[in-house]
């Protein structure tokens, strides 16, 4: 079925009792031609478009939980391209560009909100390196804009800018970043994918992959083997773990990352904010939670919470960089695992099996990528090609030379 | 998470700076006519387990004392701390006498 205006009056008059399931629910068949272990946002969007741009359909997506469950819905929501590297820019730019026609493509209400991100200087030297970073996205395509301290204070009076320590200068704001409702994402993607007979098949754990002469012919799972041409990994911070019972070590470390949600509040923040003297970003959901975060907590987790000495850290960030956060009180506050890589960027490539192909190492940043990570993911599987934007994404980079450090923090995966 | 030091008792996580896997001790023999494989594996690759993982934290701000913490990656529960320095002297020993 597809949602439209209609649809919602002529549901409506039948007091809403008759609408259609938003995907199904088959069981497994015996053989696909690609089979996505992981329903997360990246897999689902894989999907999609092997489907819609590939034509290829006879597609099983395998989840071991339920769809929206894992960093889809756990993370800030934010979407941006405010990238310097030129592996990593035009990739994050078609990502934008695909979320800017998202709920069309998918025929879903995401409710992608272009509020604009504003990312805080507050010394020369940070000026000057978002001067550069501002250019690089120019010349991708991207926009930015430089705000000097005037330009940030028409838009945020309340930020604390005369900080004795960490005055702010201004900002490197780019007006089409935002936010978009993260669980529609899934959903979005699984009812677009499932509409094009895609099988998502929810509670199907993966336990091992079915090796013949050297390569992947499927893999095992507590609903049964089933047989594939390629199998695709697209697991988050679950690839270490997956990728070990194919024999394969990955330049991968699991992290935990929090997250946060103030009380319901009246609108005070636009768009998205982050801190330049730390790391603390925040945004406010339609609903008034303000949605923040800040840093990993630095040690290998895989248990989907945290501990009280990040939250002490972001909750200063917080403090600095607008005191009337102080007011308000904390709802809740979770976890998720974040497959974070060697020099901070994601991989999209073949492994040394044929057959298997891997999609991890998004660090805390796989949430905005989930388009670009699904376009060139299905690009890699149907042409065995990797795209034009994501060349450099390759598992092999460490032994090259060629690494992605945009942080230039070497490799140490907790701080990137 | 506390962390129970061998020398000073338990004292609060954020104290500690953390490096990561334990094996980061076994630093590659550089002679090694592989020593690119080598140090390319030693420094990118990881086990990454869910479950028990030996690791280093560093005693920044204490003693400075590097340790080694066997905790539980799926509960942060730890069942073990040992200075690194005593692992690594045993380890030497072990490996003189054999």
């Amino acid at each position: 079925m597809r949602y439209s205006a209609f649809q919602i009056f002529k549901q409506g008059l039948t007091g809403n009792k008759h609408w259609p399931k938003t995907w199904r629910t088959p069981d497994p068949a015996q053989q696909y031609d690609v089979i996505i272990v992981g329903g997360g946002g990246h897999g689902l969007a894989t999907a999609h478009y092997l489907a819609k741009e590939h034509g290829i359909t006879n597609v099983a997506v395998l989840e071991k939980g339920w769809l929206g469950g894992g960093n889809i819905g756990r993370n800030t929501t934010i979407i941006r391209s405010n990238y310097l590297l030129p592996e990593n820019e035009p990739f994050y730019e078609l990502s934008m560009k695909l979320w800017e026609g998202l709920e069309q493509d998918i025929n879903y209400n995401a409710m992608v909100s272009q509020r604009g991100i504003i990312n805080l200087y507050h010394s020369d030297s940070q000026r000057d390196a978002y001067v550069r970073r501002g250019n690089a996205m120019l010349m991708a395509g991207a926009d930015a804009v430089l705000l000097d301290r005037e330009g940030v204070r028409a838009q945020y009076p309340f930020l604390d800018f005369d900080n004795a320590r960490f005055p702010i200068r201004g900002g490197l704001w780019q007006p089409r970043a935002g936010t978009v409702r993260h669980d529609a994402v899934a959903w979005g993607y699984a009812h677009a994918a499932d509409s094009r007979g895609v099988d998502i098949i929810q509670n199907c754990e993966v336990n091992g992959f079915i090796m013949e002469d050297g390569k992947c012919v499927g893999v095992n799972s507590t609903r049964g083997s089933i047989r594939a041409k390629k199998v695709a990994v697209c697991v988050a911070g679950s690839s270490g773990r997956v990728m070990s019972m194919a024999g394969l070590r990955l330049p991968i470390e699991s992290h935990v990352l929090q997250a946060f949600v103030s009380e319901g509040l009246k609108p005070v923040i636009p768009g998205v904010i982050t801190y330049g003297a730390g790391h603390f970003y925040i945004s406010q959901s339609d609903k008034g939670g303000l949605v923040f975060g800040g840093d990993i907590d630095g040690y290998n987790s895989y248990a989907q919470r945290g501990n009280l000495p990040t939250v002490e850290d972001v909750c200063e960030g917080g403090m600095a960089m607008m005191p009337v956060i102080g007011r308000a009180r904390l709802l809740r506050m979770w976890g998720g695992i974040m497959d974070m890589s060697m020099d901070g960027s994601p991989f999209i490539d073949h492994t040394s099996i044929p057959g298997l192909y891997f999609n991890g190492g998004w660090c805390y940043g796989g949430f905005k990528a989930t388009p670009a990570s699904g376009w060139c993911y299905a690009h890699l599987i149907a042409t065995e090609q990797p795209h034009e934007t994501a060349k450099g994404m390759r598992l092999d980079r460490f032994k090259s030379g060629a690494v992605m450090d945009e942080r230039g923090a070497g490799a140490q995966p907790n701080l990137h | 998470m506390l962390i129970n030091h061998p020398q000073l008792g338990p004292r609060d996580a954020a104290e500690f700076v953390y490096l990561g896997d334990a094996s980061l001790m076994h630093r590659p023999d550089a002679q090694s006519p592989t020593a690119a494989e080598e140090f390319h594996d030693y420094l990118h690759l990881r086990d990454n387990p869910a479950g028990v993982h030996r690791e280093l934290w560093y005693h920044e701000q204490g003693d400075r004392a590097w340790l080694i913490v066997t905790r539980n990656t799926l509960t942060h529960e730890i069942t073990n701390v040992q200075m690194a320095r005593d692992v690594a002297l045993a380890e030497q020993q072990g490996h003189v006498a054999s």
